[in-house]
């Protein structure tokens, strides 16, 4: 094995400039790295949120409220529909998840069951209604979605959410946020940098779903102490100063869907910040109508079923623009303006997880990182150069390579370093001195039981090599276990060991044998310097 | 003497079998303790797994106000809220489980407001939260992940070697996880996802240590027929042992640095993997071989007659 066959050097060679080429960039300050040719790699490690500081988020979509929301929709729509159709109904409401009526009149039953099973409901993506009718016992209809319809919905919910989401963060002018998709119904994000964690919480987290009602002042103080609301009106909690709650009418005049445009502006005459806000033709001419019919009644201007205000329409606003007032200060105006011009979120989103670092404690981190690793590799070249010699310097050798083309290779692959992942790193380096222990020992054995200096040292490679590979098994099967288990940073944890070991077991092999074969071809030695 | 692989003897000729009934009842003992000590006082889980929030924060000149902060957090209603002391002086930290239903991340939104509004100039210098759902399928994933390992562990070495060695490399690395987990227990070191992967590389690394055992015992048992397997253990381990000293010690070195020098957040992470490392090397010697011998090892690939001249039977008969 001993050999020095052409192929072997210019492999040894290879790996070792590879590893320097790929490393190089994270060494360099990045003045120069700016004036390194552009042929060559510039890529860096890159470093995980421990390191750098920033926030990772897990949201998850709220499917139970998507879900609800959807009944409460259908319902709407049976009600729309048969009353245009003058079709006479009653009870009609929800239980569980199926909307039922009842429809006194036989003939219109038919009507009515006819008419549902036409007009309500859409196309699934996978083909076939999204709704099923059934007809009951006592002229009693039942419209409820199928299984298909939720699942297609809350996939549709996530893609909608990472839209907005991403404008949202870019809005906020957040540097380089990754937005990911995770599972059926979750988004990752990750955020680098100080941005404040709370705030991008707020700004992706609240629905924005906005509404203007009219607020129905024919419902008295009595009937709301009786808890009589009629049934097209509800009643919604309120942030303005005057009264804690208004009943509105259900029926949104106009929604956020149709806003064209959204910005935080300033009160001329108090000074305080406000919202204006410009609709759609749909939306301006609803809002031009019901202003007009309403004059001298308040209108509700309702967001994520919260009263913002309830000013009184003083005459009609026919423009399609106008101002939200409420009690906003200058950072909630304008994230407000910005949620409302990109949209509403399909679902409340909850965070499930979230882990924040902040930038100084991820200098800290790697500082304690870089310091560890030196004092580590250091021992460890120190240690084997004091157990064998020469032999031990060709081992750290190989292992100066080997560090070289394990940071080449993540940063190559753009694999991100964590702080457990410089355990990682710590641990492979061990391993590849494991398997130099290996051979070296072999070698030792193989002088023992009489065999030649360069016999042994031939035979020290080929009979340890089943045993290094039987034995670095064992970790690369930990490593991918961990990779796959993955959050974050356990992530970087099993990638850097997984790298390094593949990469310790080619260095720790190939290299010392290249170098060993020239000692021998050099120096003509017939005693081993083991031994 | 230099290089000082030369002041170790090369033939050592330590009688570790006879020493492993002595280490058996000791590691026992300590696995009984350990398992007692899961149900009593149990393991300290951290946020990852049973769910929560940690804030930490840092109150930069001014020493931070335990009690203050104690104060306004407790005035939010979160049950039982831990405020403590975190290295320095102006470095605290604040832990609790999120109450039922509520939406985690709003709620350490509002608790981090509530600590800026009481001391003024405060920097969070890291916030972790994690929710009821994701903590429980961390934990499932978690035992999931530490079992497939030793599964699939077990089905290399059965692949590689036989099975009898493969159930005491699997009870070795029994013996390491549960010691593991004492070590934890004593140290009441918060146990996270960090510790799953210290856990997982303590497996991969005590495996490591025993295939290199077994792997000579595999070839000794070739070479010397008729060595009964009690002396080929001895022999074995013996022979292997200058290497599994040297590894040991390269890998206790590689993390001692992070050890002392790798933070707050790392030092659970090195002190379990420190201590995996040594008894990783200790189980492969006392726990996986005596279970070979303790099984005996089928000698299909003997002939049946050992060849060469026999020594003649002398039987008296009555």
């Amino acid at each position: 094995m001993l050999a020095l066959s052409r192929w072997k050097i210019l492999l040894v060679l290879a790996s070792a400039l590879f590893g320097l080429i790929f490393t190089l960039p994270n060494l360099l300050p990045d003045n120069v790295l700016e004036t390194v040719p552009a042929w060559l790699p510039h890529d860096r490690l890159s470093l995980g949120l421990d390191l750098r500081g920033g926030s990772y988020l897990l949201m998850e979509v709220d499917t139970n409220a998507l879900n609800q929301e959807r009944l409460t929709n259908l319902t709407e729509d049976v009600r729309t529909k048969l009353r245009v159709a003058q079709i006479n109904f009653d009870s009609l409401g929800l239980q569980g998840d199926v909307v039922s009526l009842h429809v006194p009149d036989a003939a219109q039953y038919q009507q009515a069951f006819k008419l549902l099973s036409n007009q309500i409901g859409g196309q699934l993506a996978t083909g076939g209604r999204d709704v099923s009718i059934a007809q009951k016992p006592g002229q009693i209809i039942e419209v409820s979605y199928v299984p298909q319809a939720a699942k297609e919905a809350a996939e549709d919910a996530v893609t909608r959410s990472i839209e907005i989401i991403r404008r949202r963060i870019d809005a906020l002018g957040a540097t380089n946020p990754s937005i990911t998709r995770q599972g059926a119904n979750r988004i990752v994000i990750e955020a680098p940098g100080e941005s404040d964690p709370e705030r991008l919480k707020a700004v992706i987290g609240k629905t924005a779903k906005l509404t203007f009602q009219l607020v129905d002042t024919t419902v008295t103080t009595d009937d709301l102490k009786a808890g009589r609301i009629p049934p097209d009106d509800e009643l919604l909690p309120s942030d303005d100063h005057y009264q804690e709650a208004y009943v509105v009418k259900r029926r949104a005049i106009v929604d956020g869907g149709m806003l064209t445009n959204a910005s935080a502006e300033h009160d001329p005459e108090t000074g305080n910040p406000d919202i204006a806000f410009a609709f759609n033709g749909v939306g301006a001419q609803r809002f031009g109508e019901t202003t007009a019919d309403n004059v001298g009644k308040p209108f509700a201007i309702v967001i994520d079923k919260r009263i913002i205000s309830a000013p009184g329409i003083r005459g009609p606003i026919l423009g399609g623009s106008g101002v939200i007032t409420g009690n906003f200060t200058e950072e909630s105006a304008h994230d407000l303006a910005l949620m409302l011009k990109t949209g509403a979120l399909p679902a409340p989103l909850i965070v499930e997880e979230q882990h924040t670092v902040g930038a100084e404690l991820g200098a800290d981190a790697v500082r304690a990182g870089q310091i560890s690793i030196l004092i580590g590799a250091a021992l460890i070249l120190t240690f084997i150069i004091l157990s064998y010699g020469l032999f031990g310097g060709f081992a750290a050798l190989a292992l100066a390579v080997n560090g070289l083309m394990i940071v080449g290779t993540m940063s190559l692959f753009h694999a991100t370093l964590t702080l457990p992942g410089v355990a990682g790193l710590l641990l492979t380096l061990a391993v590849a001195v494991d398997a130099n222990v290996l051979i070296y020992e072999r070698m030792r054995d193989e002088v023992r039981s009489g065999r030649p200096a360069m016999a042994a040292a031939d035979a020290g490679f080929s009979r340890a090599l089943t045993t290094i590979v039987d034995a670095n098994v064992t970790t690369v099967v930990a490593a991918v276990i961990m990779f796959w288990l993955g959050a974050g940073p356990v992530r970087g944890f099993a990638l850097t060991l997984l790298i390094g070991v593949l990469s310790s077991v080619f260095t720790a092999v190939l290299i010392t044998q290249v170098l060993i074969g020239w000692w021998f071809r050099a120096t003509r030695a017939k005693k081993l310097p083991i031994v | 003497m230099w290089p000082l692989i030369k002041l170790i003897p090369t033939k050592t000729k330590v009688p570790f079998v006879s020493l492993s009934r002595l280490f058996a009842t000791l590691s026992i003992l300590a696995a009984i303790a350990t398992v007692g000590g899961v149900f009593y006082p149990g393991l300290n889980l951290g946020i990852d797994f049973k769910g929560g929030t940690v804030v930490e924060f840092n109150t930069g000149a001014k020493p931070a106000d335990l009690g203050r902060v104690r104060g306004v957090v407790n005035g939010l209603n979160l049950g039982d809220v831990q405020v403590q002391r975190f290295g320095a002086d102006n470095d605290a930290v604040v832990r609790f489980q999120t109450p039922p239903g509520a939406d985690a991340g709003a709620v350490a939104g509002k608790v981090k407001a509530a600590i800026s509004q009481a001391l003024g100039q405060v920097t969070f210098s890291r916030t972790d939260v994690v929710g009821p759902e994701v903590s429980g399928e961390l934990m499932q994933k978690g035992i999931l992940a530490l079992l497939t390992a030793i599964g699939l562990m077990l089905i290399y070495i059965w692949f590689r070697f036989e099975l009898q060695f493969g159930l005491g490399a699997v009870v070795a690395l029994f013996h390491d996880l549960t010691l593991s987990f004492g070590l934890i227990l004593l140290l009441r070191l918060e146990f996270s996802l960090n510790l799953i992967a210290a856990l997982l590389t303590i497996i991969g690394y005590s495996m490591n240590d025993t295939v290199v055992v077994f792997d000579r015992l595999r070839e000794n048992r070739r070479k010397y027929k008729r060595m009964p397997l009690r002396d080929l253990i001895d022999l074995s381990v013996n022979e292997t042992l200058s290497r599994t000293v040297i590894t040991g010690l390269t890998a206790l070195l590689a993390l001692s640095g992070l050890a002392v020098f790798g933070g707050e957040s790392l030092r659970p992470l090195s002190i379990v993997l420190l201590f995996g490392i040594v008894i990783g090397t200790y189980s492969s010697i006392y726990v996986a071989s005596p279970i070979v011998l303790l099984w005996g090892v089928r000698r299909d690939d003997e002939p049946a007659k050992p060849i060469g001249p026999q020594p003649a039977n002398f039987v008296s008969r009555p």
